[in-house]
């Protein structure tokens, strides 16, 4: 049942620990939105999901494996920036999310033409076809997000992790990526990650919503304790959690 | 308005530009005209007349002796050494930059070693390289690439660097090995990097080759400048450093065009 599970993870760097015990699971298909104060370990619990670090203890499994020692194709990320190629033009960096497994980096002949195609129609998708020649660089903000999803969502990954993805945008075009990305989502059904620190974006976007903060507090060492998961809300039915609360305990509504 | 906010127009900018250049070559003459005029066989500051004429003959006419025109063997041979070594340095110098920018252990073990490398003044190591390299070819090109490769290696390894690590994260992500990693992402990133450097290393590279002529040599342009200077025939030691200068703008000025036409992507956010 859960596809992803994490298990008493840990994190410090040096001797200031970052995270503690954080344990959670995650089916297969859901999107969970991650809260929580500037500075408590969000993006340090995403890194760990995508193995760019390993959990000082713990285990992070996806659909019971190892925990993994290095980021691989079952993870796709898209940062707040930087991530798509600046030196190669958009559709380029589509056809990379398909070529760089290869040994040289490169697809060459009907195999090329094949990624080709389907880059086009990637770019139709996410309304980048007109700019498919175009260098990231001369794009805007939510046109590289989109193609930075775009080219995340070609690798097929098995989960997706958005740190901050649109914490660099303005309010008209968040909106926008917020319809974009919920489409996409009900295509494809993939599991995502994704850190905000905007809670109606969190809520209405999540089926999940977890707020990490730190569970103790020693005031003569701040660094002592980490943080871990505080509270997991469920997000469905548009951000408005107490209906579901309601039906599991009628008991609330008395007052 | 304050000083900073004073731009000059288009004519006034090239009068400025111009103006040096013209200042110089009126305060030559004047003083050349000086010198001749007291003593008609002064040496020391011909007049520019007797270079361009100078000039004229050391592009056009062949050596008694051996039938060549001794100028364009000098050019043709220091360009080959120059080119020989900048080339080698580029080569060289990418591969160790991308080797201790993008690997660890690269890095450990080279990137104190370079530092030190690059301390070591080339010119001293000038008469070792005499002796493990004889007199010839191979010893002159030697110091060109001794002495640019550490500055070219340690900036291109700094580029290499500070390419941001979500990029080469999200090439992890989509299944890129070490090797494609170097060849896709960071090598494209840092090839503009690279022209630059060598638009910078090339005066150096200039000083070397000269210098290394000027020792031992029996052609070449620094050979030829070290050589007449024996005879104190400025005229043709003028026309050699403007011709030498001229060469090295027209060397800077294609690789900077180069760069401009190869990598466009440079300039699309601007
Ligand atoms: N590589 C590292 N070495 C040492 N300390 C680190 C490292 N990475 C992060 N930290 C520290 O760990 C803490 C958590 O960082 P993290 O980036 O995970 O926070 P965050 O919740 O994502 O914050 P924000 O909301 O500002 O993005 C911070 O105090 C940060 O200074
Ligand atoms: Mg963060």
């Amino acid at each position: 049942m859960s596809f992803v599970s994490v298990t008493n993870v840990w994190q410090r760097y040096g001797n200031r620990s970052i995270l503690e015990r954080v344990n959670t699971t995650v089916a297969e298909g859901e999107f969970i939105s991650i809260v929580g104060a500037s500075g408590c370990g969000k993006s340090t619990f995403l890194r760990m999901l995508l193995a760019e670090e390993r959990p000082y203890k713990g285990a992070i499994s996806i659909d019971g494996g190892e925990t993994a020692v290095e980021p691989n194709r079952e993870r796709g990320v898209v940062f707040q920036k930087y991530s798509v190629f600046p030196h190669l033009t958009v559709r380029e960096n589509l056809i990379a999310a398909e070529s760089f497994e290869k040994p040289f980096g490169r697809l060459r002949g009907a195999a090329r033409k094949a990624a080709e195609s389907r880059a086009d129609a990637t770019l139709e998708r996410i309304g980048l076809n007109h700019v498919s020649g175009q260098y990231p660089a001369s794009l805007s903000g939510g046109m590289q997000q989109r193609l930075a999803i775009g080219q995340a969502m070609t690798a097929k990954p098995r989960i997706l992790l958005l740190d901050e993805p649109f914490g660099a945008l303005d309010p008209g075009t968040r909106l926008q990526m917020h319809d974009f990305l919920l489409e996409l989502r009900d295509e494809t059904n993939m599991t995502v990650f994704m850190v905000t620190h905007d809670l109606d974006e969190a809520f209405k976007l999540g089926d999940r919503v977890l707020v990490f903060d730190k569970p103790r507090w020693d005031p003569d060492d701040p660094g002592l304790h980490g943080a871990t998961i505080t509270y997991d809300f469920d997000a469905r039915n548009k951000g408005m959690p107490f209906q579901d609360i309601l039906d599991q305990y009628p008991s609330l509504a008395r007052d | 308005m304050r000083l900073i906010n004073h731009i000059p127009a288009r004519p006034g900018a090239i009068i400025l530009a111009a103006l040096p250049f013209v200042l110089i070559f009126v305060a030559y003459s004047v003083a050349s005209d000086f010198r001749l005029t007291a003593n008609p066989q002064d040496k020391l500051l011909p007049a520019p007349s007797t270079i361009a004429e100078t000039a004229e003959r050391l592009f056009t006419t062949p050596d008694k002796r051996s039938k060549e025109i001794l100028l364009w063997n000098d050019t043709l041979a220091s360009l080959a050494r120059l080119s020989g070594g900048v080339a080698i340095s580029a080569a060289l110098s990418l591969v160790l930059g991308l080797a201790i920018g993008l690997l660890p252990y690269a890095r450990s073990l080279f990137s104190g070693f370079i530092a030190v490398l690059s301390m070591v003044p080339p010119l001293a190591l000038l008469p070792i390289l005499f002796i493990v390299f004889g007199l010839g070819e191979v010893s002159k090109v030697v110091l060109i690439v001794i002495g640019i490769t550490p500055f070219m290696t340690r900036d291109l390894a700094q580029r290499v660097m500070e390419i941001p690590k979500e990029q080469i994260v999200k090439a992890q992500t989509l299944g890129a090995s070490s090797w494609v990693i170097a060849q896709r992402v960071a090598l494209p990133q840092v090839l503009p990097r690279l022209i630059s450097n060598v638009r910078l290393s090339l005066g150096s590279a200039w000083l070397f080759l000269i210098a290394a002529e000027a020792v031992a040599s029996d052609v070449g342009l620094g050979y030829r400048i070290f050589l007449v200077r024996r005879y104190l025939a400025m005229d043709v030691i003028l026309t050699y450093v403007i011709w030498i200068t001229l060469l090295a703008f027209v060397i800077d000025w294609l690789l900077k065009s180069l760069s401009r036409r190869a990598f466009p992507w440079m300039e699309a956010g601007l």
